[in-house]
């Protein structure tokens, strides 16, 4: 954007204080044109246009699986192995590098990953699921079944329950938007009802709860209230956005449990069982429990909160010359829609509601845009969401109010970014 | 699903084509016996449930974790760089909360399933059950939640109680607080 003198917004576009204009002269008008809302135009001669290379002689041959553009080589999942070198390698994490994609989809190379020990090479004709404990019949399925089924087809986000974790930091940390907020994807699944499977199978009247348990190493395991699978909502996942699910996300199959804790949705599935009763397995009891200040810790909090980040502008992505710039995030709830998403740019003393091009998906991600004319100095973005249930993100402060410090898990607190006079962005806690 | 009956049901179909099949149409799982898989069904529950025969003593598994365990996980289960497993019991209310086997897990019986199921890490399930059941003895004796003597098999270990089993609000299917 070219530097362009700034002249105060009408009434009409003004939206909330330090420069937000609003949304509804944005549905209107669609995407602003340079020179609108109270800025100059300012307008530069452009130089004559060339013929590039690319365009004077055959490009390259076609290719059995497609790749991005080198050009987008720095597009890439920052990594972060949990433990040094040597120590349960393979246990990490990635993250979604979100500041760096638009829309809503999740690439599935760019997909979050958590692994307990490590991404098994999962042979899929060698692959067997079961299904048994409190069942009339124990059934066992080879991946060639399942894909006999007929298919649902949800799009839903994954988040890790320890998105967020640099948050959890005493002093702020500076890092992306996708190093903070990435431990999430959404993606289009594809598979086979879990209802349909155990309804083959014959849940006894004591069966309550499932175990699901994955193929990899740590044989990871999460127990299930079995409401959350015979009311329609939990499915086997084959495909994750149109293609054979990536190894990393659980190759040949996955649980998918929409809006309930990433860790729920195992992956590498192999067994579930039907149990009357919780196993209190260790990823339910010694991790994914929320420690209060009190010493007591919460548990089975399965349903991700309300939360929205904004992803531009965002550390990675500073601001240039001021003028006028989109503010574009993501929101989601594991309750269902989004509702409404405002934004602050004086730190939280005025609010503006964001335009929200589709409302209608549900526990997935949401995108969220406002233009905002930015001065050239200082100023506190924020993003707060609203959920159906109406459930609104909280301060970070309000938060923390019952947990122990650094208790890291379903942390959904409105991210705070301080731009300063230059453009630069940090992650503050205010 | 018999022969004769199938033939039938192709006529249904054909004629009701246009309706949706019925979910439960598809059938296509093994029957599979409980006996066969014996080699899955590794959880243990709450109260003992699936426990193996076998048994162990913490001094039994001394020797085993300092072979197996101790490089990740410290010499008496302290300052390893794979975070502590012993200690901390009392301090979850300090700032320097310490969330160990000892201080905050709730179960004995999940330190089995976990042990056998995931450890140690780089060669999970070449445990004996006997080992198993000795490490989870070293671990509690080392948090001084049983006695050194104690012995740990599928009767004894349901039965000890961990000094957190109280720590938790289940918040499904709503908040017990």
């Amino acid at each position: 954007m070219t530097s362009s003198k700034l002249l105060p917004l009408s009434t009409e576009e003004h939206a909330a204080g330090n420069g937000l204009v609003s949304r509804r002269w944005l549905l209107r008008t669609g995407f602003p044109a340079a020179g609108a809302v109270g800025l100059s135009s300012g307008l530069v001669q452009a130089e004559e246009l060339r013929v590039p290379d690319w365009s004077s002689s055959p490009g390259l041959d076609l290719t059995g699986y497609g790749q991005p553009s080198p050009f987008e080589s720095e597009v890439v999942r920052p990594t972060l192995p949990l433990f040094p070198e040597g120590i349960g390698d393979g246990s990490g994490v990635s993250f979604t590098p979100l500041e760096k994609l638009a829309g809503t989809i999740t690439p599935n190379g760019l997909f979050f990953e958590r692994h307990h020990s490590g991404i098994p090479e999962i042979d899929p004709t060698a692959h067997q699921f079961a299904i048994h404990g409190l069942v009339e019949r124990p059934l066992v399925f080879t991946v060639e079944a399942l894909l006999r089924y007929p298919m649902v087809t949800k799009t839903c986000f994954i988040e890790c329950a320890g998105n967020s974790l640099f948050n959890s930091f005493d002093e702020a940390q500076q890092r992306t938007a996708g190093e903070i907020h990435g431990l999430i994807g959404n993606a289009e699944w594809a598979g086979v009802s879990l209802a349909q499977l155990l309804d083959e199978a014959g849940v006894s009247p004591q069966g309550k709860w499932l175990v699901a348990e994955g193929a990899d190493a740590a044989k990871m395991s999460r127990s299930i209230p079995i409401e959350k699978a015979m009311d329609g909502d939990a499915f086997i996942a084959l495909y994750q956005n149109g293609e054979r699910i990536r190894p990393e996300q659980g190759y040949p199959m996955r649980l998918v449990v929409p809006g309930w804790q990433g860790s729920m949705n195992v992956k590498w599935l192999r067994r579930i069982k039907v149990v009357s009763a919780p196993v209190y397995a260790k990823d339910e009891t010694s991790k994914y429990t929320l420690l209060q200040k009190d010493g007591k810790s919460r548990q089975f909090t399965y349903e991700m909160g309300v939360k929205s980040v904004i992803t531009s502008p965002s550390p990675g992505r500073e601001l240039g010359a001021p003028g006028l710039y989109q503010i574009s995030g993501l929101a989601w709830s594991g309750a269902g829609r989004i509702t409404k998403v405002e934004v602050s740019a004086d730190g939280g003393a005025s609010w503006a509601e964001a335009m929200i091009p589709d409302q209608t998906s549900t526990r997935a991600l949401t995108r969220f845009q406002l233009p905002w004319q930015w001065s050239g100095q200082s100023a506190t973005l924020m993003s707060r969401a609203t959920d159906e249930a109406g459930a609104v993100q909280p301060t970070r402060e309000a938060w923390y109010e019952p947990y122990a410090a650094n208790q890291l898990f379903h942390q959904n607190a409105i991210q705070v970014w301080a731009v300063s006079h230059d453009g630069g962005i940090r992650n503050v806690y205010v | 699903m018999s022969t004769s009956k199938f033939g039938s049901k192709l006529i249904l179909a054909a004629v009701a084509l246009t309706f949706a099949m019925p979910l439960h149409a598809q059938n296509l799982g093994q029957v599979v016996g409980e006996g066969d898989l014996a080699n899955w069904d590794i959880s243990i529950g709450r109260d003992g449930v699936g426990l193996p025969t076998g048994s162990g003593t913490s001094s039994e598994g001394s020797a085993i974790w300092s072979e197996q365990c101790s490089a990740c996980h410290g010499e008496n289960g302290k300052g390893g760089p794979a975070g502590d497993l012993v200690g901390g019991i009392g301090s979850l209310t300090s700032l320097e909360h310490n969330k160990t086997v000892g201080s905050f897990w709730p179960y004995s019986t999940t330190l089995f399933d976990y042990v056998r199921r995931a450890m140690p890490y780089y060669a999970p399930g070449s445990l004996s059950d006997d080992e198993v059941y000795s490490i989870v003895a070293y671990l509690l004796n080392q948090n001084e939640i049983i006695t050194d003597d104690a012995i740990m098999d599928a009767e004894s270990l349901p039965q000890v109680e961990m000094p957190n089993a109280d720590g938790f609000i289940s918040y499904w299917p709503v908040a017990n607080q």
